[in-house]
């Protein structure tokens, strides 16, 4: 195999895995745990912080 | 004081509080640095006749410092604290964190003193010498073992996508500056080296470091702030994660490939720097997909911008990231950077990322920060915040509006020739014009600095203040 079909391949083979990765981000099972990871950062709270009237499912993109 | 008791206690605050002070204090003296030589192109005879004072030696003094000791200060603050707060657990590896912050201290210094005295690789952005470069090697080792060491020790199950942004920023930068910096000393004893590289392939690697530097450092380490404090202080969760994590990989997998737009007509090779413009058109889709993610964000909250001028920072600097994210792809376009390489126009993109994005989400992180560092429930004065906000926003626009008119009308200038093909103007004929421009971007950076001197009073007035004794405020009360 020469170097230029060499890249080819390589540049389709990244592609495919970059459109795997969209299906994947996008998929109905995964937005579960993505909406949980969004709202972490708001598990942590302290003292100093005024987050008492958060609301955790305001923000979600339906 | 080792541990931080007005957090949770477990957390080493202590070295954010650190770092974010000293982002203040690099960010006042790096942009003291820039207005004084934005004042000698008006008035060379600023430079009193002074060797050291001189337009060449301090202008890799402000590039440096705004980048490596003000920009990278708030990232090492910012990921100290998010990298923390979202894992649950302390910093990894106890002392090393304050090796970081010393360390980190010993090469801004090495940089204020060596680049005034003129040693300089005089590679752009990277102009330090190979002693200190060794030692930023090592304080990076350090930094991202301290990093990744806590992602590895987390209490959360996942590793939130803010720490993506500055783990992709940790390891990227230290592999752009280790083999950018390959160099040979003349000996041991001599602050002069060599670099490894000649030729187009020395102008290739550094402009693949130089825009990977901004890629990286002033855009994903940033954009891993953005992740964090937008949602935070706009109180609501990011508008898509699905969405931040394909822009992530898109923008690490494009931004390495851009950096030929930086050698358009130069003897890079043609394709060379045809790939490089594609690559940077593409990048306007990962750019424009952070910059998505974070506006909205805001979404069903847009009332909160009239009470909350540190969400207006946030806000303003995902407006300018956008802004010059669109820019970028342009100039990088081969026809358009024929007309705007080497002019002010450079200057004015690079400004509306650095003052607009970087500086700005900075500001809005800082503010965020200081009270929860220092046991406030906000800053001692919000409608001073307002004041910065409005002359940061000022500064900039000023700033950038003048380097595009001075840019273009160089380009034009530049490239006018007449019937006979000579050239129509001297260059001394399109510096005469800039006259006006240059003294409208010092009075814009002026107007940038002395909020930045706001900030400055207000953080000391919060820390200086009894704990807990500030109220949070709203705008106009």
């Amino acid at each position: 195999m020469d170097f230029a079909t060499f890249n080819g391949l390589y540049t389709l083979f990244l592609i495919i895995i970059f459109v795997a990765l969209i299906f994947w981000a996008y998929s109905k099972k995964q937005k579960k745990s993505f909406d949980n990871m969004a709202n972490s950062i708001f598990d942590d709270q302290d003292l100093a912080e005024n987050d008492s009237d958060v609301n955790k499912q305001s923000g979600e993109k339906k | 004081m080792t541990t931080a008791t007005t957090i949770q206690p477990d957390y080493n605050m202590k070295v954010v509080r650190q770092f974010t002070l000293t982002t203040i204090l690099w960010g006042i003296i790096g942009m003291a640095v820039g207005v004084l030589i934005a004042a000698q192109l008006v008035w060379p005879a600023l430079n009193f006749d002074t060797p050291w004072l001189t337009y060449s030696r301090l202008r890799p003094l402000h590039t440096n410092a705004v980048i490596f000791a003000f920009g990278t200060s708030a990232l090492m603050a910012t990921s100290f604290y998010v990298v923390q707060r979202t894992c649950q657990t302390r910093l990894f590896g106890g002392p090393l964190a304050s090796i970081v912050f010393w360390g980190w201290q010993l090469v801004i210094l090495s940089a204020v003193i060596t680049l005034p005295l003129g040693y300089t690789t005089s590679k752009e952005y990277a102009e330090l010498e190979w002693p200190i470069d060794l030692l930023i090697t090592a304080v990076w080792v350090v930094y991202a073992i301290v990093f990744f060491g806590t992602l590895t020790i987390r209490k959360t199950s996942h590793i939130y996508v803010a720490n993506w942004f500055f783990g992709a920023f940790i390891l990227t930068v230290a592999v752009l500056h280790i083999v950018n910096s390959m160099a040979i000393p003349v000996s041991l004893g001599s602050m002069k080296s060599y670099s490894i590289y000649a030729g187009a392939v020395d102008a290739m690697v550094q402009w693949w470091y130089g825009h990977n530097a901004v890629g990286f450092l002033l855009t994903a380490g940033f954009l891993g702030m953005m992740y964090y404090f937008v949602p935070k202080q706009a109180n609501r969760p990011v508008y898509s994660y699905r969405l931040s994590i394909i822009h992530f990989w898109a923008l690490i997998a494009v931004y390495i490939w851009a950096g030929p737009h930086h050698l358009h007509y130069t003897a890079l090779p043609d394709w060379a720097q045809s790939l490089g413009m594609v690559m940077s058109l593409i990048l306007f889709a990962p750019s424009w997909g952070g910059m998505i993610n974070g506006i909205m964000t805001l979404s069903g909250a847009w009332h909160k911008l009239r009470t909350d001028p540190i969400l207006r920072f946030l806000v303003v600097s995902l407006s300018f990231y956008g802004m010059s994210t669109f820019e970028g792809p342009m100039m990088a376009i081969k026809t358009v950077n024929a007309l705007s390489h080497y002019t002010d126009w450079t200057v004015g993109h690079v400004h509306s990322g650095a003052l607009g994005w970087v500086a700005m989400v900075t500001i809005g992180a800082v503010y965020h920060l200081i009270p929860r560092l220092y046991g406030q429930k906000g800053m001692y004065s919000v409608a001073l915040i307002n004041l910065h906000f409005w002359m940061a926003t000022i500064g900039t626009v000023l700033y950038i509006v003048a380097m595009w008119i001075s840019g273009v009308m160089q380009g034009l200038m530049w490239r006018a020739v007449n019937a006979d093909g000579t050239l129509t103007y001297t260059f001394v004929e399109s510096l005469e014009k800039s006259y006006p421009f240059y003294t409208i971007r010092f009075f814009g950076g002026l107007v940038f600095l002395s909020g930045m001197l706001i900030m400055a009073y207000n953080t000391y007035k919060t820390i200086t203040a009894e704990k807990g004794s500030i109220q949070p405020q709203e705008l106009g009360e």
